[in-house]
C-alpha cells in the first residue's frame, strides 16, 4: 500500500518534471515550427541564474522561480532578433544554428564557470508516505508543473495576447492587417518559450548536477515528448509527458534509472510511428 | 545539379588521394601520420553523413550511431575472434543491418523528414545511454568487457590479410584508412552514376514524381540509408583500430554535430566537400582544444551560426560557382540547394 | 457483350474529409485508347477523383480497377507501374535536374540503357525540347515545365495517360501545341484529362464527364455536353462555353 502510493508520488513527479522540461520547446516549435537545439541550453541558463543568484544571497525560492525565466526570456530575445529570425521558413537552417547556439552557450558558461558541476541547496526537507521518505521538492515540482500549465493554457486561451499570438500563428497576413506586428510576436513567442526553459531549468537545480553540458540529457526527451505531443501545444505536452513520464518512472522502478530513459524515448518513438501526428494529431484536434 | 559532368573530377581526386596517401609517410612524423590518420576517419565518417543527407536527402541527425557501432562491433570482433580481417568486416555489416531495421521502421512509415532528424538523434542519444551504463565486469559480449562510460581498452589493431600476427604500425594504419576513404569515395561516385544513384538524387529533387514514374521511394530510401551505415561503420572500425581504444563518446550528440557540421560547410551535395570540411572542422577541433584564448564549444559554434548565416551552400558549392563564373562557358548554378525544404518535399511531407 | 475489361473502372467511389464528402458514389469507365475530358466548377470533386486514380488518395468507399487488376488504394509507384502516366496539376519535376535528366528518369525505368536513351532522344525531339535538353529545368517557364513533366509522362511509355490541367498558364500557341499533342497521343495511348479551359476541351475533347458538387452529371459528347441547360446553370458566372 505504502509502495503504490510512494510509486504514485513518483510518477506524478517524473510526469511533472517532463512536462516543465518539454513546454518550453513545446510553446516554440508548436507557434513557430522552429526546431530549438539550443532548448537544453536555456534550461543550463536557468540553472545557473538561480545558482548565481542563491549563492549572492538572494532568497532561493526568487533565485529558482522568478529571476531564471526573465534571464533566460531576455537571452532568447536577444537570441531572436540577432539570428533566428533571419532564418524563418528555413527549417534545417534554423536547426543547424540553434545547434550552433547551443555549442556556443556551453563554451560561454564553460568560460565563465568553468567545467565543474556545482549545486543549489535543496530548500526543503522530506516527509513520508508510509514507511517511505520523500524529498517534499518534488511536491515543489509537481506544484510549479500545474501552475505552469494551466496558467499558459489561460494565457492563451483567456488573454488578449495569447489570442494574437494564436492568431498570428495560424495567419500572420491576416494578423499584419489588423494592426498586429508579427514580428513582435514572433520575437515575444520564443522569449516566451526560453523563459519556460528557464523556468524549468531554475526549479530542476537542486536535483539535478548544475554543469556546462547537463542541457544535453533534456533535448531528446524533450524533443520526443513535443512530437509525440502533437500539435495542440498544452494539451499534447500533457499528455505525451503523462503517457511517457508514466512509463520512464515505472520501468525506472522496475530496473534502472537508465533503462527508464531508455524505455521513454523507445516508447516514444514507436507512437511517432504509430500516430505521425502526435497524440492530440489524432485526438483532442481542436485544443491548444 | 549535372551528375555526369563530375567524372573527371573524380579521376582527378582520386589521383590526388592516392598521392597523398604515399607522400604523408615521407613527409610527415609519425605524429603527423597520426594525426592524419584520425583525419582520413573523420572524412570516412564525413562522406556517410555526406551521402546520406546530401544526396539521399534523408536528415539524418544520429550518424554517430553507426559510427559507434561500428567501432564497438570492431573492438569486440577483433577481441573475441582474433581476426581483425573479419572484425572488419563485421564493422560495416552490423550497421547495415541495424540501419535496415531502423530505416524500415522509419521510411516505410510514413515520417517526414524532420522527424527523421529526431528519431536517429533520439537512436544516438539512447545508444549512448545504454553504452554508459555497461559500467562493470557483468557486462560483456564474450571476452570483451564493455567497460561502461570508460570503454573498451587495447583493441588490436588491424593486421592485413595473410599476416595475422603482425599487426599494423601507424604507417601502416595510415595506408589503410587512406585507402578506405579512396574505395568508399570510389564506390559513391560510382554509385551516384549509376541508375539507382540517379533515383536516389532523383527522389530527393521530387519525392512526388519519382513515385508517379513507378519508383518506390522508401525502398531507395532503405538502400540509401544502408548504403551511409555502412561506409559509417567503415569510419569506426577505422577510428578504433588508429586509437586502439573506444568510449561511448563515440555516440555522443557532440560527434554527430561535428559530422553534420563538417558537410555544412564543406557543401551539401557534393563528396568532395564532406571530406574537405570533416578535415577542417577536426583540424580546428585540434587547434581551438590545445589554445586556451576560447573555448572550443564557443568557437565552433561561432563558426556554424556564422556559416549557416553567410554561407549556408556551404564552401565547395561557393568555390564551384566562382570557379564557373571566372571560365568561359556560363554554367547555370544549381536552382535550389538541398537543405531548405522546397514546396515538394512539403508536398510529400503532408 | 463485350467480354474485354475496360482500361479503367471506378465503381461507387466516394470520398470523405471527416465531416466532407468531395466526391459522391461516381462511377467511371473509360475505354481502350479513348480520351475523356473531366470537367466542372472549382469544388466539385474532379481533382480529388482524379488523386483517386493516381492513388494520391485512397477511396472511403468503392473500387477502382485497372483492367483486371483493383487498384482501389495501391500506392501511387505500383499504379505507375501498371502502365499509368500521371501530371499533377502542380507541376512535379525535378527542378535540380537538366530537362534530359528528368526525362530520362521517366525512360529508364527497368529498360536497357541502349532503349532509355533512344527513347529520352525521341521523346525529346516530339516535344521539341531538343534545344532546351541540358537546361536545368528549375529555370524554365512555366509552359516549358510543363511539357518537361509531359515528356517525363510520356518516356515512360503508358497506356494510359492522367493529365491534370495540362493547359494551365499557357499562352495560346502553347495551349494550340499541347492539344494537338495530345490529339496525337490519343492515336496510340488513352488519356483522361481534367481541365477548365473551354476553349482547350473544345479542341481535344469527344467524350466529357462533367463534375458537379462530386458526382458525375453529365456524360456525353463535347457537344451534347456544352449545349445541356444544366451544365450551363452549373458553371453560372464562370467564363465558360
Amino acid at each position: 500500500m505504502d509502495l503504490t502510493g510512494l510509486l504514485a508520488f513518483n510518477v506524478l513527479t517524473g510526469i511533472a518534471t517532463l512536462a516543465l522540461i518539454t513546454i518550453g520547446l513545446g510553446v516554440i516549435y508548436g507557434m513557430m515550427r522552429i526546431i530549438n537545439l539550443a532548448h537544453g541550453e536555456f534550461m543550463m541558463l536557468g540553472a545557473y541564474t538561480a545558482v548565481t543568484a542563491s549563492t549572492a544571497g538572494v532568497n532561493i525560492w526568487v533565485s529558482m522561480l522568478i529571476l531564471p525565466p526573465l534571464v533566460v526570456g531576455l537571452v532568447g530575445l536577444v537570441l531572436e532578433r540577432t539570428i533566428i529570425r533571419f532564418l524563418y521558413g528555413r527549417m534545417m537552417d534554423t536547426m543547424l544554428a540553434t545547434w550552433g547556439i547551443s555549442l556556443g552557450l556551453i563554451g560561454l558558461i564553460t568560460s565563465i564557470f568553468g567545467n565543474v558541476v556545482k549545486s543549489v541547496q535543496m530548500p526543503v526537507g522530506s516527509f513520508a508516505i508510509g514507511q517511505y521518505h520523500v524529498s517534499a521538492y518534488s511536491l515543489v515540482i509537481i506544484g510549479v508543473g500545474v501552475v505552469v500549465l494551466s496558467s499558459l493554457l489561460l494565457l492563451l486561451r483567456k488573454t488578449r495576447f495569447g489570442l494574437i499570438l494564436r492568431a498570428t500563428m495560424q495567419n500572420p497576413a491576416m494578423s499584419a492587417s489588423l494592426g498586429v506586428r508579427p514580428a513582435a510576436v514572433y520575437m515575444a513567442t520564443f522569449a516566451l518559450g526560453a523563459a519556460l526553459a528557464g523556468l524549468a531549468g531554475g526549479v530542476l537545480a537542486p536535483i539535478s548536477g548544475v554543469s556546462p553540458g547537463m542541457g544535453g540529457a533534456y533535448i531528446a526527451k524533450a524533443f520526443i515528448t513535443v512530437l509525440g505531443g502533437g500539435p495542440a501545444i498544452i494539451a499534447g505536452t500533457g499528455l505525451a509527458a503523462g503517457l511517457f513520464g508514466f512509463i520512464n518512472e515505472i520501468v525506472s522502478f522496475l530496473s534502472t534509472p537508465v533503462i527508464g530513459d531508455i524505455a521513454l524515448l523507445a516508447s516514444a518513438i514507436v507512437l511517432i510511428r504509430v500516430l505521425p501526428q502526435g497524440i492530440t494529431g489524432r485526438f483532442l484536434r481542436r485544443s491548444s | 545539379m549535372k551528375l555526369l559532368r563530375s567524372s573527371g573530377g573524380a579521376q582527378t581526386v582520386v589521383i590526388l588521394s592516392i598521392i597523398v596517401m604515399f607522400a604523408v609517410p615521407k613527409v610527415l612524423s609519425e605524429f603527423g601520420v597520426m594525426q592524419a590518420t584520425l583525419f582520413a576517419a573523420v572524412a570516412i565518417f564525413g562522406l556517410s553523413q555526406g551521402f546520406v543527407w546530401g544526396y539521399a536527402g534523408i536528415m539524418s541527425f544520429g550518424q554517430a550511431a553507426f559510427l559507434g557501432i561500428g567501432a564497438y562491433t570492431y573492438a569486440i570482433a577483433a577481441i573475441n575472434l582474433g581476426n581483425t580481417q573479419m572484425a572488419a568486416l563485421l564493422a560495416i555489416a552490423v550497421p547495415m543491418l541495424f540501419a535496415a531495421l531502423l530505416g524500415y521502421f522509419m521510411f516505410y512509415g510514413r515520417i517526414s523528414d524532420a522527424y527523421v532528424g529526431v528519431i536517429t538523434l533520439t537512436v544516438s542519444v539512447i545508444l549512448f545511454e545504454l553504452m554508459n551504463s555497461t559500467s562493470g565486469s557483468q557486462y560483456h559480449i564474450g571476452d570483451a568487457v564493455l567497460g561502461g562510460f570508460n570503454g573498451i581498452p587495447a583493441i588490436p589493431p588491424f593486421a592485413p590479410p595473410g599476416k595475422p600476427d603482425e599487426p599494423l604500425d601507424q604507417i601502416g594504419v595510415w595506408y589503410v584508412a587512406m585507402s578506405t576513404l579512396i574505395v568508399a569515395y570510389g564506390f559513391l561516385k560510382w554509385t551516384l552514376a549509376s541508375r539507382f544513384g540517379r533515383v536516389v538524387v532523383a527522389i530527393r529533387e521530387n519525392e512526388t514524381r519519382a513515385m508517379l514514374i513507378g519508383y518506390d521511394p522508401r525502398l531507395y530510401k532503405l538502400l540509401s540509408f544502408v548504403i551511409g551505415a555502412g561506409i559509417a561503420g567503415a569510419a569506426g572500425a577505422v577510428f578504433a583500430t588508429w586509437g586502439g581504444f573506444i568510449s561511448p563518446t563515440v555516440f555522443a550528440l557532440t560527434m554527430s554535430a561535428q559530422v553534420i557540421i563538417s558537410v555544412l560547410i564543406g557543401g551539401l551535395g557534393t563528396l568532395i566537400g564532406p571530406i574537405l570540411g570533416a578535415v577542417a572542422i577536426q583540424y580546428l577541433i585540434n587547434v581551438a582544444g590545445t589554445q586556451h584564448t576560447i573555448d572550443p564549444s564557443l568557437g565552433l559554434g561561432i563558426v556554424l551560426v556564422a556559416f549557416v548565416l553567410l554561407v549556408p551552400q556551404g564552401v565547395v558549392p561557393v568555390v564551384r560557382s566562382w570557379i564557373a563564373r571566372l571560365s568561359s562557358t556560363s554554367r547555370t548554378p544549381r536552382a535550389k540547394t538541398a537543405k531548405t525544404p522546397n514546396a515538394s518535399e512539403q508536398e510529400s511531407r503532408s | 457483350m463485350n467480354s474485354t475489361p475496360p482500361l479503367l473502372q471506378a465503381r461507387n467511389v466516394t470520398m470523405r474529409f471527416g465531416g466532407v464528402t468531395a466526391v459522391r458514389s461516381v462511377d467511371f469507365s473509360l475505354g481502350e485508347v479513348e480520351l475523356r475530358c473531366l470537367i466542372g466548377p472549382n469544388g466539385a470533386g474532379k481533382s480529388t477523383f482524379f488523386k483517386m486514380l493516381t492513388g494520391q488518395l485512397r477511396p472511403s468507399e468503392g473500387s477502382i480497377h485497372f483492367r483486371n487488376t483493383d487498384i482501389t488504394g495501391s500506392n501511387p509507384h505500383q499504379i505507375a507501374r501498371l502502365g499509368v502516366g500521371i501530371k499533377t496539376q502542380v507541376p512535379n519535376v525535378f527542378n535540380g535536374l537538366t530537362v534530359r535528366e528528368n526525362v530520362f528518369i521517366g525512360a529508364g525505368r527497368r529498360k536497357s540503357l541502349a532503349r532509355a536513351q533512344r527513347i529520352v532522344d525521341e521523346t525529346l525531339t516530339r516535344l521539341q525540347l531538343d534545344t532546351i535538353a541540358e537546361r536545368i529545368v528549375g529555370q524554365l517557364a512555366h509552359g516549358q515545365r510543363q511539357w518537361v513533366e509531359i515528356a517525363t509522362v510520356l518516356a515512360q511509355e503508358p497506356e494510359l495517360i492522367l493529365l491534370d490541367e495540362p493547359a494551365a498558364g499557357m499562352n495560346h500557341e502553347e495551349v494550340l501545341r499541347t492539344a494537338e499533342l495530345i490529339r496525337e497521343i490519343n492515336k496510340t495511348q488513352a488519356l483522361v484529362v481534367v481541365e477548365h479551359d473551354m476553349q482547350f476541351i473544345r479542341m481535344i475533347a469527344r467524350t466529357v464527364t462533367v463534375f458537379s458538387q462530386g458526382e458525375v452529371l453529365v456524360e456525353g459528347s463535347v457537344e451534347t455536353v456544352l449545349s445541356d441547360q444544366r451544365v450551363k446553370d452549373v458553371y453560372l458566372g464562370r467564363r465558360a462555353a
